[in-house]
């Protein structure tokens, strides 16, 4: 038997009156694995996940969603997925807990079960001792916990997380990478947006940058770092204005200038940053590191991730 | 009505069949909220007290329905009922739906579940018309006890006052998902004083002249009142069927646009 993809999307497109959201793009997302994307702001990430989440009608491409159709098949497609979009949509009138368990009801599900359910979530956000409290005066980030853990109510075989770490301080970021990857190891599928790197390369096994509504590359993030970026990247600060490229153009394969540095992309940096010193470039600070994520997205959107 | 068959030919995928769990979470939210709910249940006895207690000791004794001589008290009550059921109906389906479509995000939410718009368009008015069935019950209740009723018909006026209200509902959520922002309400406000003064609700239609009652009878309320004031007072028309298919229309043309209009706003 062949394993279908859960998501394959052809041409997939979204228009808002003129306006192209999401232009033409391809993906294909398999069982069991961690699908992210990347991209800048506006770039269509949101819009694809809603339309994947069978809240926002394509207007134009295929688009099949655990092997159906959003257009037709919209109810039998949500019952199966969990989402948390990238605005919590909290319902402010029940309590923490009665969120998790009305969301359940809203799936069919007994009564018993939500609320053994809700408790057990409850736990996962650790926001036990907040159970019955009202949500609107809770943090932004027990806010995010709260919609993460919403979206688990119906144990979903596919999670789409619109920016899921977005406001959460670093340990709750790192539990809830904790809790996502052990879902992925339970056989959930999991499609991530994020703006941030080191979420991308910790959680997903294949990404796609996007930009103006298109896919402008596509593989595992090693993959990516390997095709679009050099091995080292020396990092020259400036004061900012002052940063002038020439002197350096000629020491690596490429050259970025951002606002307060000069990026030289080599297979070596040191020797890079030693040929500076020799031509008597005098940066404020320097640095040699290895290429990440973030030299890929710069490189095909010609743009910092988080701006 | 067959309920059943309209559902039937919506297109799929608009309608899960379970409103029943949009209204679990109105009665979640109203039994914490149940001050709200006792000052609406008191609402219709102030009225009544003002306008048929007290102007029945000036007034005396009028015509009803069928030629019959009532107290002013036990003409004017019928009317009261079908007025709060307009009233309960219309506020809990705009201001109310306004605010959770809007602000609150609601429906945003149950919309990423299995529920389509139609499950919440229809939990939604199910639970206007549970309370005001409830505020209904009390009211029929109070005025039969203190007799001014004069038939066992005033039985029927529950459900039929409930049809009232479920038209008001479906229409005022329609009217609802038109709405840009919260000065739309003015007009809300423009259509149901007016209404509520002017529908043979407090005198006869035959007061106004000839043309004036052809406008009253455009009036939703009229056809209410006057099915309230025929089944109380025990005199039945075949008026009343013309009367009742004035709200079942109301009702599905409502709920139709409503479950639409919500699918267009949410699923954008
Ligand atoms: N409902 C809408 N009506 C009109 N335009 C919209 C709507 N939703 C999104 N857009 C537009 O579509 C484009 C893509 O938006 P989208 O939210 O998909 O971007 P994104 O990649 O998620 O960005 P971000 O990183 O800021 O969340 C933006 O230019 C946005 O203004
Ligand atoms: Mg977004």
């Amino acid at each position: 038997m062949s394993v279908d993809p859960l998501v394959l999307a052809e041409g997939l497109t979204k228009r808002f009156g003129d306006f192209e959201a999401v232009a033409g793009i391809d993906i294909e997302v398999r069982k069991g694995e961690a699908f992210g994307f990347l991209g800048p702001n506006g770039a269509g990430k949101s819009s694809t996940m809603r339309m994947v989440a069978c809240v926002s009608p394509r207007s134009g491409g295929e688009l099949r969603v655990l092997g159906m159709d959003p257009t037709v098949e919209g109810p039998k497609i949500r019952a199966r997925l969990g989402v948390v979009p990238q605005q919590d949509n909290l319902d402010n009138e029940l309590t923490v807990r009665q969120n998790l368990q009305v969301y359940g009801r809203y799936f069919g599900l007994s009564r018993k079960h939500v609320r053994d359910k809700a408790a057990e979530l409850l736990e996962f956000a650790q926001l036990a001792d907040r159970a019955d409290d009202e949500v609107e005066p809770l943090s932004g980030g027990m806010k995010r916990r709260l919609t993460i853990a919403r979206s688990l109510v119906n144990d979903p075989e596919l999670l789409l997380l619109d920016e899921p770490t977005t406001g959460l301080d670093p340990q709750a970021r790192h539990l809830l990478w904790d809790r996502l990857f052990r879902l992925k190891q339970q056989g959930v599928t999991l499609i991530v947006t994020t703006h941030y790197m080191d979420e991308a390369e910790q959680l997903c096994d294949r990404l796609v940058v996007m930009d103006k509504g298109r896919i402008a590359a596509e593989g595992s993030p090693s993959q990516l770092i390997d095709r679009y970026s050099t091995k080292e990247v020396l990092e020259l600060r400036f004061p900012p204005g002052e940063q002038d490229p020439e002197p350096v153009r000629d020491l690596g394969e490429r050259v970025e200038v951002l606002p307060d540095r000069v990026l030289v992309y080599t297979t070596d940096g040191e020797a890079a940053l030693a040929a500076a010193h020799t031509r008597g470039v005098t940066p404020v600070s320097s640095l040699v590191r290895r290429s990440t994520l973030e030299d890929v997205f710069l490189r095909l959107t010609g743009r910092t991730l988080v701006d | 009505m067959s309920v059943g068959l309209v559902w039937r030919v919506l297109p799929p995928g608009l309608y899960a069949r379970r409103a029943r769990a949009v209204i679990e979470r109105s009665y979640l939210v109203n039994r914490r909220a149940w001050m709200t709910v006792l000052s609406g249940f008191f609402e219709s006895f102030f009225y009544l007290f003002a306008m048929g207690i007290g102007f029945s000791r000036l007034i005396g004794d009028v015509v009803g329905p069928g030629g019959q001589t009532m107290s002013y008290a036990a003409y004017v009550a019928p009317a009261l009922l079908a007025a709060s059921a307009m009233n309960g109906a219309v506020y809990d389906s705009t201001f109310n739906i306004f605010f959770k479509l809007k602000y609150a995000k609601v429906y945003d939410g149950m919309l990423a579940t299995p529920l389509g718009p139609f499950d919440v368009a229809i939990g939604e008015v199910s639970w206007a018309l549970i309370r005001g069935a409830i505020y209904a019950t009390g009211f029929l209740t109070v005025i039969s006890v203190v007799g001014l009723t004069s038939s066992p018909w005033t039985i029927l006026a529950l459900p039929v006052v409930l049809l009232v209200a479920l038209a008001f509902a479906a229409v005022g959520m329609a009217c609802t998902t038109f709405m840009r922002s919260w000065q739309d309400f003015d007009l809300v406000q423009l259509a149901l004083l007016p209404m509520f003064l002017f529908s043979a609700t407090f005198y006869p239609l035959s007061v106004y002249p000839e043309g004036l009652q052809w406008i009253v009878r455009l009036s939703p309320l009229y056809h209410a009142v006057e099915l309230m004031r025929g089944l109380t007072a025990g005199v039945l028309e075949w008026a009343m069927l013309g009367h009742l298919a004035y709200f079942v229309v109301m009702a599905v043309v409502g709920l139709l646009v409503a479950g639409r209009r919500l699918g267009k706003l949410l699923l954008s």
